[in-house]
């Protein structure tokens, strides 16, 4: 800690200019990240930032903390390398939908099965902004870029989905326009013990501009937005006479909110593993919204711990004594004096 | 029988299927022979394949060991006597023997079925043949009195079957004068929650032996005196071991926790087991989900303060080598080691090969220099494992070890050091109160300094865009990168000038020819040189450690020979390296073969080079 007085959101702003688009949703990310950083009490020498590649992964540059700005995809195993050697410190990773899913999917399954405590913001924009507007892996299939001008046939990554399918400890979704939301739900991922993934729509405003206007325009969001709340039940549309979700043997329906049962409505939990697979799907189907908040956690045992439990169940051999039976094993001999 | 004749040196060659303990075998036979005081150098030869069908000439598994009571630097040329269990071994490794050897083969291993495993003739006579070309057979039913001998045990055939081994080590300690003491020991400890099995290998063994002195199959008995080794306490010690215990130490010399990250490959998988195994040490081992993840991971742990070392083999050397030009641009201290095996590709993943020098020179994009060491055996590797490390950390960079099969798997007598022999490692790390931290400002060696997370008012952010020079902050200006690209290298360059004198390490120290070795065809050139040398030839052999930097007196030593010959397992990675940057006609001797040079082969290289200059 500082010590005259606590941090403050300025002290975690570096003296490098911001250079993203202007208009981009990544500002507005940024300063959600830099005021929740003092309001969480994290020191800047005891937090790290590590990033991949692509417009997301500027982001530790201007992050008065430690900061590494990696190689494509890569951020989450370095990430893995600094916790099991650190776990004092407090790890950030930023990366997106094409470093984290499409070059890195391959260590984000492997960090979220392992569970160590970190929290990953995944800049989500359905596009590669930086290499200039090629489809990502979560591009919507016929999307018209200038890598698939008949439009991408490939499939969509559900990053949910995903993340469930990889054991994932936690995961929440937001977006970059709903600033309170988003520093809520950082919130959340912080205090989550295990790796919490944090999945935040992003709106890239010169190549795949609008992307998440469903989700964010006065117009269509009650309709489209599902806030998940620990506890409350799941509504949406018409804030006078809302929709509510119901569960009824693992099929999923609505009813009216004023004419229904309360006893019928599904109340949130995101402990509830079959219904987080549920939720993660639910908006496969149009007629339904698409759940923002935490979709699921679970308390698992995380990484560094049980590597810490193991090593505390080992006598230390740290002694110079030590080392020279090492060297010497245990069959050796003298020639000579 | 008469006493045991004395020889200065003898090669043992133990082969037989996969399944049947042939490498087991070997290592009792060579703990044996390294605690008789015999100088020492193996080779231990398996197939890729786990288990490749039983009987067949590809699941031959071999275990050669050279020993004697004078220096010996190579696992042997010619074999001495080979140990041949079924026909596959004995059709395979029969012309490894020198002329008028000694083979001891299984005769119950040679019978049709064998032979046709083997894809032989069915009526093939493989032991008269053998006779006819003139070597001494001794025939022995060694499947048969294994089985005789355990007679009385409850345990199954196959179980039984199994000691064969154990028979055969112990007809072999009785035909060259060893104790079985040490094996068992070793038995004992091994199966000792199996007493029977425990029992019917100590059974197996004492009758191999008993055997011997009891049977009249046997001309000659051997025994190879203690050599005459300088004086100290030695271990007979792998190339993977003792590069790891290298490691090991070298954390403990600069008070750092190390972090080891790997995938399993062959032949380097050895490390990571110990590693694994090696927590009381303070040894973070990680097994990543791949090369890079195993290489970033290191880097990510490298930033945190920790001595990071990963290691793979060609192929896992390729994947890393993206994350490798992270660690030039970042600077940080990170190891990695490459134990070099047959390539391109998959190649020949259990044989030995040196064709990854070209790639840990140049194998990477933009101008990414970085030191390279190698080692020259397997005692070779605990020095070369600390240097690196000590390397690292001092300089701030990642520096690459070439390893090979050879070395990784061989093994050695080593006149080990005291911890407190070895030097201390000072890594540059920036503390909090040294006042102002300049992420990307020099000491007069060229190197940066290292501020670890946790460092209060240190807090800075580095990454893999060319930086501007001392505050690091992202930059694209033409002259700053011309600056850095520069910085980079000389930082590099410097790290030669802590290297001591170059000299020539047996032989003729001027004029003649000059051989110039590196890795791990140091053995094979050194006894060639010795003998040729003796023989009034004037040659001498120079051996490479710092494939980069070069050592700067390397230049006035090669200028005092007239010729130069570069022998290599590849086709001339270091000559074209020695041509360009000596500007010296040197020339290669060069085999890709996955087995090591015989020093018959130098030998052989040197004369014609001789003749040609006559």
């Amino acid at each position: 800690m500082k010590d005259e007085q606590p941090y403050t959101s300025k002290d975690f702003a570096t003296d490098q200019e911001v250079r993203w688009c202007p208009g981009c949703g990544d500002y507005g990310i940024l300063k959600q990240v830099r005021d929740l950083m003092p309001e969480l009490g994290l020191e800047r020498e005891k937090t790290v930032f590590i990033s991949g590649i692509g417009c997301s992964s500027r982001f530790p540059y201007y992050m008065n903390t430690y900061g590494l700005h990696s190689i494509h995809g890569r951020a989450t195993s370095l990430a893995t390398g600094l916790k099991m050697t650190r776990s004092d410190l407090s790890v950030w990773i930023i990366t997106g939908d094409g470093d984290g899913m499409s070059i890195g999917g391959n260590h984000l399954i492997h960090l979220l099965r392992r569970n160590p405590n970190v929290n990953i913001l995944l800049f989500n924009n359905e596009i590669y902004g930086l290499t200039k507007g090629q489809f990502s892996p979560t591009s919507e299939q016929g999307k018209h870029t200038r890598s698939s001008p008949w439009g991408t046939v490939d499939h969509p990554f559900n990053l949910s989905a995903l993340a469930l399918g990889a054991d994932a400890s936690f995961f929440a979704r937001t977006v970059d326009r709903e600033s309170k939301h988003l520093r809520e739900t950082l919130r959340q991922a912080h205090e989550h013990k295990g790796a919490s993934l944090v999945e935040i729509y992003q709106n890239c405003n010169v190549f795949n501009d609008g992307t998440f206007s469903a989700f964010t325009d006065k117009a269509h969001k009650q309709q489209n937005v599902l806030h998940l709340e620990q506890g409350a039940p799941l509504s949406f549309g018409d804030p006078e006479n809302p929709s509510v979700l119901t569960w009824k043997n693992g099929a999923v329906g609505t009813v009216e909110r004023e004419t229904s049962d309360p006893e019928s409505h599904w109340i949130h939990d995101p402990y509830d593993r079959a219904k987080a697979h549920a939720l993660s799907r639910l908006s496969d189907d149009l007629a339904y919204p698409r759940p923002f908040g935490v979709l699921f956690k679970e308390d698992r045992a995380v990484y560094e711990e049980l590597l810490a439990e193991q090593e505390r169940g080992i006598a230390p051999k740290r002694t110079e004594e030590d080392l020279d039976a090492l060297i010497s094993g245990d069959a050796y001999w003298q020639v000579g004096q | 029988m008469a006493a045991p004749k004395d020889l200065t040196k003898a090669t043992v060659l133990f082969a037989g299927d996969s399944g049947d303990g042939m490498q087991l075998t070997g290592g009792q036979f060579t703990q044996t022979t390294a605690l008789s005081g015999n100088d020492l150098n193996t080779f231990p030869d398996f197939p890729a394949e786990i288990r490749a069908p039983a009987g067949t000439v590809p699941g031959v598994s071999g275990f050669k060991i050279h020993f004697g009571s004078a220096k010996v630097y190579t696992a042997g040329d010619q074999v001495d006597t080979l140990v041949a269990m079924n026909a596959a071994a004995l059709s395979s490794q029969m012309d490894q023997l020198k002329k008028g050897g000694m083979i001891i083969a299984n005769s119950n291993g040679m019978d049709a079925r064998n032979l046709r495993l083997a894809g032989l003739q069915e009526d093939r006579d493989l032991l008269g043949e053998a006779e006819k070309r003139g070597f001494e057979v001794v025939s022995v039913e060694i499947t048969r009195l294994t089985k005789e001998a355990l007679k009385d045990s409850a345990l199954s055939n196959k179980d039984k079957d199994r000691a064969k081994n154990m028979f055969t080590l112990g007809l072999v300690y009785w035909l060259y004068d060893r104790e079985l003491e040490r094996t068992e020991r070793f038995l004992e400890d091994r199966f000792a929650d199996r007493e029977d099995i425990q029992a019917a290998n100590l059974k197996a063994l004492r009758a191999g032996h008993h055997y011997g002195e009891t049977t009249e199959l046997f001309r000659n008995r051997f025994s190879v005196p203690p050599a005459d080794l300088p004086p100290g306490r030695y271990r007979n010690i792998k190339g993977n071991q003792a590069l790891s215990i290298g490691l090991i130490a070298a954390a403990h010399k600069s008070g750092l926790d190390l972090f080891y990250s790997g995938y399993p490959i062959t032949p380097a998988s050895d490390i990571l087991h110990e590693m694994a195994g090696s927590k009381a040490y303070g040894v973070h081992a990680f097994q990543a989900e791949d090369e890079i993840a195993a290489i970033t991971s290191a880097i990510g742990a490298a930033f945190g303060g920790s001595l990071a070392v990963t290691a793979s083999s060609g192929p896992g050397i390729a994947l890393k080598t993206e994350a490798l030009g992270l660690a030039v641009m970042l600077e940080l201290p990170l190891v990695v080691i490459n134990v070099q095996r047959g390539g391109p590709s998959t190649g020949l993943p259990t044989k030995t090969e040196q064709s990854d020098l070209g790639q840990a020179l140049f194998g990477r994009n933009g101008e990414a220099p970085l030191p390279v060491l190698s080692c020259a055996s397997p005692k070779d590797a605990f020095d070369v494992g600390f240097e690196a490390c000590k390397m690292a950390l001092e300089h701030m960079t990642p520096v690459m070890i070439l390893s090979d099969g050879y070395i990784a798997n061989g093994s050695e007598p080593w006149k080990f050091p005291s911890t407190s022999e070895l030097p201390d490692i000072q890594p540059p790390l920036h503390r909090a109160d040294d006042g102002e931290y300049v992420p990307y400002k020099r000491d007069e060696k060229g190197v940066r300094k290292w501020a670890v997370p946790g460092t209060r008012g240190a807090e800075h952010r580095i990454g893999g865009l060319e930086k501007q020079a001392e505050t690091g902050h992202v930059s694209y200006d033409s002259e700053n990168h011309q600056q850095m690209v520069r910085e980079r290298k000389e930082k590099v360059e410097r790290i030669a000038q802590g290297y001591s004198r170059q000299e020539v390490s047996c032989g003729s120290r001027e004029g003649g020819l000059l051989v110039i070795s590196w890795g791990s065809t140091y053995g094979a050139v050194r006894t060639a040189v010795e003998r040729m040398h003796k023989n009034g030839i004037s040659v001498g052999q120079y051996h490479l450690r710092h494939l980069h930097p070069l050592p700067s007196d390397l230049g006035d030593l090669i200028e005092r020979y007239d010729q130069w010959l570069v022998p290599e397992l590849n086709e001339g990675q270091l000559l074209q390296l020695i041509r360009s940057t000596y500007l010296v006609d040197a020339e290669g001797l060069n085999k890709v073969q996955g087995v090591p040079f015989t020093h018959g082969e130098v030998e052989e290289a040197i004369e014609r080079m001789i003749d040609k200059r006559e």
